[in-house]
């Protein structure tokens, strides 16, 4: 016998969803402008979100395409360094005194630029993911790890020493990159969150994205039903490197500086830490851990010595006792547990599981 | 004529660079290149094992004024005592997890013995005692340091010493045997855990002799200073064919005459850049690398 489960039609998920988001951003945004949130806790909400997006970008490549890539921070840097450079020469050029002109406030100018400079960021960083994905992922495994972590030396590397052949400053190397607008705020991260988790979350559900895991699942079973598995697995780490890109264009907005020291191999596992913690593959698992991760040390001050001891400590352990992360591949969806509240109000009991969707 | 003397005593000079510090990548390879061979780990802590070694001397040595000799002992025997822990302590639990946790694991070990150094004896990099010193040989214009001289002796009998042991003891066809098939030398009566925890034992003694080596070179202890020699080193197990020992030996000398050669040309700021250019041209055109096998992949 079937029984008749009540689903909420998709325009209306899509709206409560929506809606609610819409209320967070306005609610945060009022407390960060009456000072009810200090701004030195914004400051930590703007750093949440920019992990937030580093963590759900690297889980593309990790947990959907079951890659181990480990020169994440490459792609941040490439793309920090891409969009700060922008920003700064767009800030000084025509375009920028052409807005300051028509009587735009300087601030209003540079937040005009940002767009632009974070879409560069993410096409130069995807670019180059590219460049690295095209030769790398021909291999596996830790060949794919260790020759990702090649590359992501190589961009280090490369942004410390460029200068000296180019014969003119445009990285100034070890000496960082100053005096970049800080264009960074509460409003636009947090957009840019929302709009890269939903393009994730809707590439994902899509026929590129089912491609996607098929891949992470058998390689070779994706291969022999016809998906082409080096043009997904290019796709998915190209994507990966964008959305990298724009994180660290976030970050150059958000410090107003840059020096490649902190773009090193230990960034990486920073990032790769907050995914395996969350659950390769879950997004929502990669957002929660991201926001603990962000948040924990700069809340316990006395922690942060021991930060890095837990982090390690931490991966161990949850590969040992949990390998698929807390939160596994399990996802959250909201319009979920309102339907199962609802059916059980409209039944009384418990209803079968909808499964997934 | 003088000049032309001058350029090649200059040229030996660093080519004889090249071999003292290719000769510690190739002991710190070795250990890579057997773990892999045996259980398909990339060990990543393998770098920071030759960290620990170098604490264990700098503390034998300052604390207890040692003599270095038994300072040099203690940290062989550390090393080694550290490598197996670790290995049954993090990887013998996931020897049938996928290889992804593995990998992430040997990360993770990597970085709590990092973290754990910087936490117990600070980030500082801490002046280490010299313990040898001796004159350096001199052959006509070309002179030859004694640490050099001592590395390249000392690694030469340590490669030959694991050559004996993996070739002719039974201990060794064990390992062979292990790395061939794991499944037919159980069949066989080879204990598995036994040669894993040895092979482990081996590898990060070799890492411990490399530790002390690379510590007459560059007399400093840091808690990262194990990452990027480490790293160097999986280069070097990469490019002789990971998985092969012969293979290990020769990538470790080319990664060290390439990085003296690069200094040499006064691009000193871009050695760790070539390394790894070298890394990924090796993986792109070769996987494989000098002396590897191939690999058949199977459904």
């Amino acid at each position: 016998m079937k029984r008749e489960v009540k689903r909420i039609p998709m325009p209306v998920r899509y709206f409560i969803n929506a809606a609610l988001l819409l209320a967070f951003l306005l609610a945060v945004n009022y407390l960060i402008g009456n000072k009810t949130i200090s701004g030195f806790n914004a400051k930590i909400i703007m750093l949440i979100g920019i992990n937030i997006i580093l963590t759900v970008s690297l889980n593309v490549a990790t947990g959907y395409l079951g890659q181990l890539p480990l020169g994440h921070a490459g792609f941040m840097a490439v793309g920090a360094y891409a969009s700060a450079i922008l920003m700064k020469r767009m800030g000084g050029s025509a375009l920028g005194m052409f807005f300051i002109g028509r009587g735009f406030e300087k601030a209003a100018m540079e937040a005009t630029i940002f767009p632009l400079g974070m879409l560069f960021g993410g096409l130069v960083a995807a670019l180059f993911g590219l460049i690295i994905g095209i030769p790398a992922l021909r291999l596996k495994g830790d060949y794919l790890a260790i020759i990702t972590l090649g590359f992501g030396e190589i961009i280090r590397v490369v942004i410390l020493n460029i200068d000296s052949v180019l014969g003119f400053p445009l990285t100034y190397g070890a000496a960082s990159l100053k005096g970049i607008p800080k264009t960074t705020g509460f409003l636009n991260t947090y957009i840019v969150v929302i709009l890269i988790c939903f393009a994730i979350h809707t590439m994902m559900k899509s026929r590129h994205g089912r491609a996607i895991l098929s891949i992470r699942e058998n390689e070779i079973a994706a291969e022999s039903c016809g998906i082409k598995t080096t043009y997904y697995k290019t796709l998915g780490f190209v994507a990966s490197a964008f959305f990298a890109g724009v994180a660290g264009s976030l970050y150059a907005g958000y410090l107003g500086l840059l020096s490649p020291g902190s773009f090193g191999f230990m960034k990486s596992i920073e990032i790769l830490v907050m995914v395996v913690l969350g659950g390769m593959g879950s997004m929502a698992g990669s957002v929660i851990s991201a926001t603990v991760l962000t948040a924990l040390p700069q809340i316990l001050l006395a922690f942060d010595k021991w930060r890095m001891v837990v982090y390690s400590l931490v991966l161990i352990i949850v590969m040992i006792f949990k390998p698929s992360g807390l939160m596994g591949t399990y996802d959250f969806s909201l319009s979920r547990l309102l339907e199962k509240a609802w059916n059980r109000l409209a039944f009384g009991k418990k209803t079968e599981k909808g499964g997934a969707r | 004529m003088k000049n032309n003397m001058t350029l090649f005593s200059t040229m030996v000079n660093q080519i004889i660079n090249g071999l003292q510090s290719g000769s510690i990548y190739a002991l710190v390879a070795l250990g890579y290149s057997m773990v892999y061979g045996i259980i398909m780990l990339l060990n990543f802590a393998h770098g920071d094992i030759i960290m620990v070694g170098a604490y264990v001397v700098w503390y034998a040595m300052t604390a207890f004024a040692l003599h270095p000799l038994p300072a040099v002992l203690m940290a062989v025997a550390g090393c080694t005592l550290l490598g197996v822990a670790i290995e049954k302590v993090a990887y013998t639990p996931l020897r049938a997890a996928p290889r992804i946790s593995l990998l992430i694991t040997a990360i993770g070990i990597s970085f709590l013995l990092e973290n754990s150094a910087q936490l117990v004896i600070g980030a500082g990099a801490k002046p280490m005692p010299s313990i040898i010193s001796g004159a350096p040989l001199v052959l006509g214009t070309v002179k030859i340091s004694f640490t050099a001289g001592i590395t390249l002796l000392v690694s030469v009998a340590s490669m030959a010493a694991l050559t004996f042991l993996v070739q002719k003891t039974k201990m060794g066809k064990a390992m062979r045997a292990v790395s061939e098939d794991m499944g037919a030398a159980q069949l066989m009566g080879i204990s598995v855990n036994r040669t894993i925890s040895f092979t482990f034992a081996i590898g990060s003694a070799l890492a411990g002799i490399g530790s002390v080596l690379y510590t007459c070179a560059y007399p400093q202890a840091s808690p990262t200073m194990g990452s990027m020699l480490g790293l160097k080193a999986f280069v070097a197990a990469v490019l002789g064919g990971i998985g092969s020992i012969p293979g290990a030996m020769i990538g470790g000398f080319a990664i060290g005459l390439a990085e003296a050669m690069v200094s040499a040309v006064g691009l000193s700021v871009w050695k760790d850049g070539v390394v790894f250019a070298i890394l990924i041209v090796v993986l792109v055109l070769k996987p494989t690398g000098i002396m590897g096998r191939v690999m058949q992949e199977k459904v």
